[in-house]
């Protein structure tokens, strides 16, 4: 038997046994991971219009990203934004929600069902939804506003209005963070609280030392996967910018994203715009690494100063 | 156990990744040696979608399999730019054999890239002189430096569709030939209601209004966005601050952008019954030719009538110009049946009684010299105004780029930002927006 078949012992069938058990993740990685980001890393090098043959052009996609194309600063400034300021009032939010909801006494679960059926909706169903009550033209919203002497503001039609207004359709949909939180909070143990009671602790002194402590593990996880999902915001910007600015000139004609004036524009679209659309596939593929570093970047710098994801007493 | 040898497997690895990669990047490629009077099933992807064009397209595939009962052909509707694009990038065997766009805009780069094929051997092949068939412009449009990847599947043209019935209220006997002239009728047209609404607009300039995309009324001025090198010479092109001055003097003239633009938002689907026009929101509208089938069908309340749109007024002589696009087709370079699928492309584009009853149908303008003399073309004044346009000497379609409409899609975001005043030195922003539009060609090239 050649040399390479055979078992040569127990170390070896160990290394081959654990390698097997590992298998269904080594393969889910390769695919899905690892081969993608070869890709991506190759392809930002080449010049490449799905087409053709691809080409080696060394740093000029780079230089095309960071030099000659406007629209990576706002891209990046508004990818930026969301992450810092959605994330950050999504989670207070969601926090103070399941604080708020933990303590009612009657109606738990109608207020429960109430605050977490809209995280159910569509994303694009409730987007446009949203920029239709948010018109400043014919929205109700305004119109309500209005009656009471209060002239409403442009939404989603206004630069300095259009990433607040998808912080509020964020906010809509807090049902997902309000549930987890809630599950942290009833997980503190009632004890640490009475023993904080008799020790003459306050609301805010038993917020601080005894429920911060306990469910910080859960507020880093809300922030980590918070930060992640926001590097990769899509779907409600895309929408929104389009339905709002009303442009609908044929199906042969394509729309630049981030109406208005680029403010709703964020990276991944540009990544699609890129890719799917100019087919400028090296460009694209260095937005995507850009992307991918400063997601790495800040997930690192969480997770290491609160060490992961495990709280003190673990 | 032998010693891992990391910089022999590393170097392996890496070069088997590239020869992946690499592989992973090599569409499908069609040929032509396919018989076309062997039975076959083409199909062909079209952008009509509402019940009326598909009718006739539909119609139109019938008669074709009559005359060719070896060929089937399997329609697909409603398809985008953005589906062919990706789709013949992607290859496999569901591709289409035919296709066809709704925009010039993409020519270039479906030339460019050899997504679609060169239809001139086809032609040569079949006898077609497309010089014969037809007009220049649009063989221009159908092009890219030589190769014409494209032929036209009707035409479109742009004009200024005018309320008759507020031409009257206002006293005004014709519509506006010059851009002064312009000017003081949208004012004269213009119904305020309150501090910064309107019951009616005359001329509303906006960009983002329907069909207003900056460049079909930039056509109006005739401008040359491009140098012989190929480099993009809006800051240079005076012409470029006139159009854009205009557009501004016109929404000045009218209440001001920001108002304009807030009663734009109060504005239905512009192909439903609340399209702004059809409910008497705007006096005079930039339009093509098929507005008067849906204006008819949706029996409008008022009286309207068609004109070409003003020119500039040092430019007088040229009125009756207008902006040219087009419905454009062409073989999929995928396409393992581009003999049958040219007899389809032909058939399409060229028979004189196919494109009289499609453009009878949809109310497209014909694409050929044979169709625009045909008797049997709708004689209705109103459509046969845009023939005028498209036969117009100085009427013009966009150049086609390399890039696609990615020139275009810039243009309309500097214009978006010009409208709404946010561009203080418009030489330094032209400038920087020539900068971009060749960085992008460069890039699409390199």
């Amino acid at each position: 038997m050649p040399r390479s078949l055979t078992l040569a012992g127990p170390a070896a069938r160990r290394r081959l046994r654990t390698l097997g058990f590992l298998s269904p993740w080594l393969i889910g990685f390769g695919v899905f991971f690892a081969y993608p980001l070869i890709a991506t890393v190759y392809f930002s090098f080449m010049h490449y219009n799905q087409i053709k043959e691809p080409t080696f052009v060394g740093l000029r996609n780079w230089e095309y990203v960071f030099d000659q194309m406007p629209l990576f600063g706002p891209a990046l400034w508004n990818t930026l934004w969301l992450v810092v300021i959605m994330v950050a009032l999504r989670v207070v939010f969601g926090l103070s929600l399941g604080l708020l909801i933990t303590k009612i006494k009657t109606g738990v679960g109608f207020f429960r069902t109430a605050f977490y059926i809209p995280y159910l909706a569509p994303p694009v169903a409730a987007t446009v939804a949203f920029v239709f009550l948010l018109n400043p033209g014919t929205g109700p919203v305004n119109e309500l506003l209005g009656a009471i002497g209060i002239s409403g503001p442009n939404w989603f039609n206004d630069p300095d209005t259009a990433k607040p207004s998808l912080v509020l359709l964020s906010l809509w949909g807090i049902g997902d963070l309000m549930v987890i939180f809630m599950a942290a909070l009833l997980d503190v143990p009632k004890e640490q609280y009475e023993a904080a009671e008799l020790d003459g602790a306050g609301a805010w002194a038993k917020f601080r030392y005894v429920t911060w402590p306990s469910i910080t593990p859960i507020v880093m996880f809300a922030v980590v996967t918070g930060v992640v999902q926001t590097m990769q915001y899509y779907t409600q910007a895309l929408v929104a910018g389009k339905v709002a600015s009303g442009v609908n000139i044929g199906p042969g004609s394509v729309i630049q994203p981030g109406y208005p004036e680029h403010s709703t524009l964020t990276v991944p679209q540009l990544v699609y715009s890129m890719g799917f659309q100019n087919f400028n596939t090296g460009a694209a593929c260095v937005l995507s690494l850009v992307l991918f570093a400063i997601a790495m970047a800040v997930t690192s710098l969480l997770m290491r100063k609160r060490s992961g994801l495990l709280s003190a007493e673990d | 156990m032998p010693r891992w040898r990391m910089p022999t497997r590393a170097s392996a690895a890496l070069a088997a990744a590239g020869l992946l990669l690499s592989g992973c990047a090599n569409p499908s490629v069609g040929s032509a040696n396919d018989d076309p009077a062997e039975p076959v099933t083409l199909k062909f992807w079209h952008g009509w979608a509402t019940p009326g064009e598909v009718k006739a397209i539909d119609d139109s595939i019938e008669r074709f399999e009559e005359l060719h009962p070896n060929i089937e052909v399997e329609a697909t509707g409603n398809v985008t730019d953005a589906t062919v694009n990706q789709a013949l990038r992607a290859g496999g065997d569901k591709a289409p054999d035919v296709v066809s766009s709704f925009t010039t805009n993409n020519v270039g780069q479906y030339c460019d890239s050899g997504m679609w094929v060169d239809l001139d051997p086809f032609m040569k092949k079949t006898g077609v002189d497309k010089r014969k068939v037809f007009p220049k412009t649009l063989l221009d449009y159908t092009s890219y430096q030589g190769n014409q990847c494209a032929l036209p599947l009707l035409a479109d043209a742009y004009g200024m569709y005018y309320n008759k019935d507020a031409f009257e209220q206002a006293g005004i006997k014709r519509p506006p030939r010059t851009m002064s002239e312009f000017e003081r009728v949208a004012k004269k047209l213009t119904v305020r209601r309150g501090e910064d609404s309107y019951e009616r607009v005359g001329y509303m300039p906006n960009f983002r209004l329907y069909q207003n995309s900056p460049d079909r009324l930039f056509a109006q001025w005739g401008p040359r966005y491009f140098d012989a090198e190929g480099n993009s010479r809006l800051a240079e092109e005076p012409a470029t601050y006139d159009f854009l001055k205009t557009a501004r003097r016109l929404a000045a003239a009218q209440g001001g952008f920001d108002d304009l633009e807030k009663f734009r938002l109060t504005f239905g689907d512009e192909m439903s019954s609340q399209n702004a026009f059809l409910t008497g929101k705007l006096a005079m509208h930039l339009d093509g030719e098929w507005r008067g089938l849906m204006l008819k069908d949706a029996k409008a309340k008022f009286d309207w009538g068609v004109a070409p749109l003003p020119v500039p007024d040092d430019q007088a002589e040229t009125y009756g110009r207008g902006f040219l696009t087009g419905t454009v087709a062409g073989i999929a370079h995928s396409s393992k049946h581009q003999n049958a699928a040219w007899e389809l492309v032909k058939f399409l584009t060229t028979d004189t009684d196919q494109v009289v009853d499609f453009a009878n149908a949809i109310h497209n303008v014909p694409s050929t010299y044979a169709a625009l003399d045909s008797p049997r073309l709708d004689a209705d004044p109103t459509f046969r105004t845009f023939f005028k346009i498209l036969e117009n000497e100085h009427s013009e379609a966009l150049p086609p780029s390399t890039n696609g409409g990615a020139y275009v899609l810039s243009l309309m975001d500097f214009a978006y930002s010009v409208e709404a005043g946010h561009v203080p030195d418009l030489r330094a922003g032209l400038r920087r927006l020539d900068e971009q539009i060749d960085a992008d060609t460069l890039q699409s090239k390199s």
